[in-house]
C-alpha cells in the first residue's frame, strides 16, 4: 500500500441494522484495500452510535420483507460495530458525527460510543472527502 | 501440492465475508516475512477478495485449492 489512494467517504443516514451492516462491510473492505475512509453519521445512523446502544436491536429497513427478515437476523456475520473496529484496526478510518444531527438530538460527544472519533460540520467532512467518492446510505 | 511450508492454518470455515480475509490480514501483520498461512474458507467472497487483497498488499498467493466444501488459500508474507 505504498501509493496514496483516494479516500472513500460514506454518509450514514439510516439507522437500521441491515443498512449499518452493509455500510460497515464497505468500510472494512475499503480499509483493507488501503483506501482512507471517512464516515459521517447523520440522523438515525448517529442515533445508533449512542453509548451503550450500539449492539441494541436497531430493527431492519422497510426494504426487508417478512420472508427476508429472519434470514438476515440469522446470518452469522460480525456485528457492524465489530466490522468498524476491524476496519480501524487494518486501515485509516475516521468516524465523525454530523454537528447538525448532534444538535438536533441534543447529543454531546460523551453521549456517543468511543468508536466515533469526533464531531464535525458538513464542510469539514467534504474537505476530508476531497476528490474521492461520497456514498450515501 | 504446496511447495512452501505452512506456518499456521487459519480455519475460517463458516465465517461470513469478509471474516476470512480479515483473519488473513491479522496473521500476515503479525507474521514474519517468508512465513506462509493456509486460510480455509467456505465464504464465496474469499475467492475474489483474498487474491485482490494479496495483489494490493504485494503479498504472495502461493496456492488456491478446492477442498470438500471449502477452499485453501496459501499466502506467503512477502514483505
Amino acid at each position: 500500500m505504498d501509493e496514496r489512494e483516494k479516500p472513500i467517504s460514506l454518509v450514514l443516514f439510516s439507522g437500521t441494522d441491515d443498512k449499518l451492516s452493509a455500510a460497515a462491510v464497505l468500510v472494512v473492505g475499503a480499509a483493507a484495500m488501503g483506501r482512507p475512509v471517512n464516515v459521517f453519521l447523520q440522523y438515525y445512523a448517529l442515533d445508533a452510535f449512542r453509548s451503550g446502544q450500539v449492539t441494541a436491536d436497531h430493527a431492519l429497513s422497510s426494504d426487508a420483507t417478512a420472508a427476508q427478515a429472519p434470514v438476515i437476523r440469522a446470518h452469522p456475520g460480525e456485528h457492524w460495530s465489530e466490522l468498524l473496529k476491524q476496519a480501524k484496526d487494518v486501515g485509516e478510518v475516521n468516524i465523525q458525527a454530523c454537528a447538525l444531527s448532534m444538535d438536533m438530538f441534543h447529543l454531546k460527544q460523551t453521549d456517543l460510543d468511543p468508536i466515533v472519533d469526533g464531531v464535525e460540520g458538513v464542510a469539514a467532512f467534504m474537505a476530508s472527502a476531497s476528490d474521492g467518492q461520497v456514498v450515501f446510505i | 501440492m504446496s511447495t512452501v511450508q505452512v506456518e499456521k492454518t487459519i480455519d475460517a470455515r463458516g465465517m461470513a465475508c469478509p471474516g476470512p480475509l480479515m483473519n488473513l490480514i491479522g496473521a500476515i501483520r503479525q507474521g514474519q516475512v517468508g512465513q506462509a498461512f493456509d486460510v480455509l474458507s467456505s465464504d464465496a467472497g474469499s475467492k475474489t477478495d483474498i487474491p485482490a487483497w494479496v495483489a494490493k498488499a504485494k503479498q504472495d498467493l502461493v496456492e488456491v485449492r478446492e477442498d470438500d466444501g471449502f477452499t485453501h488459500f496459501v499466502v506467503r508474507k512477502a514483505r
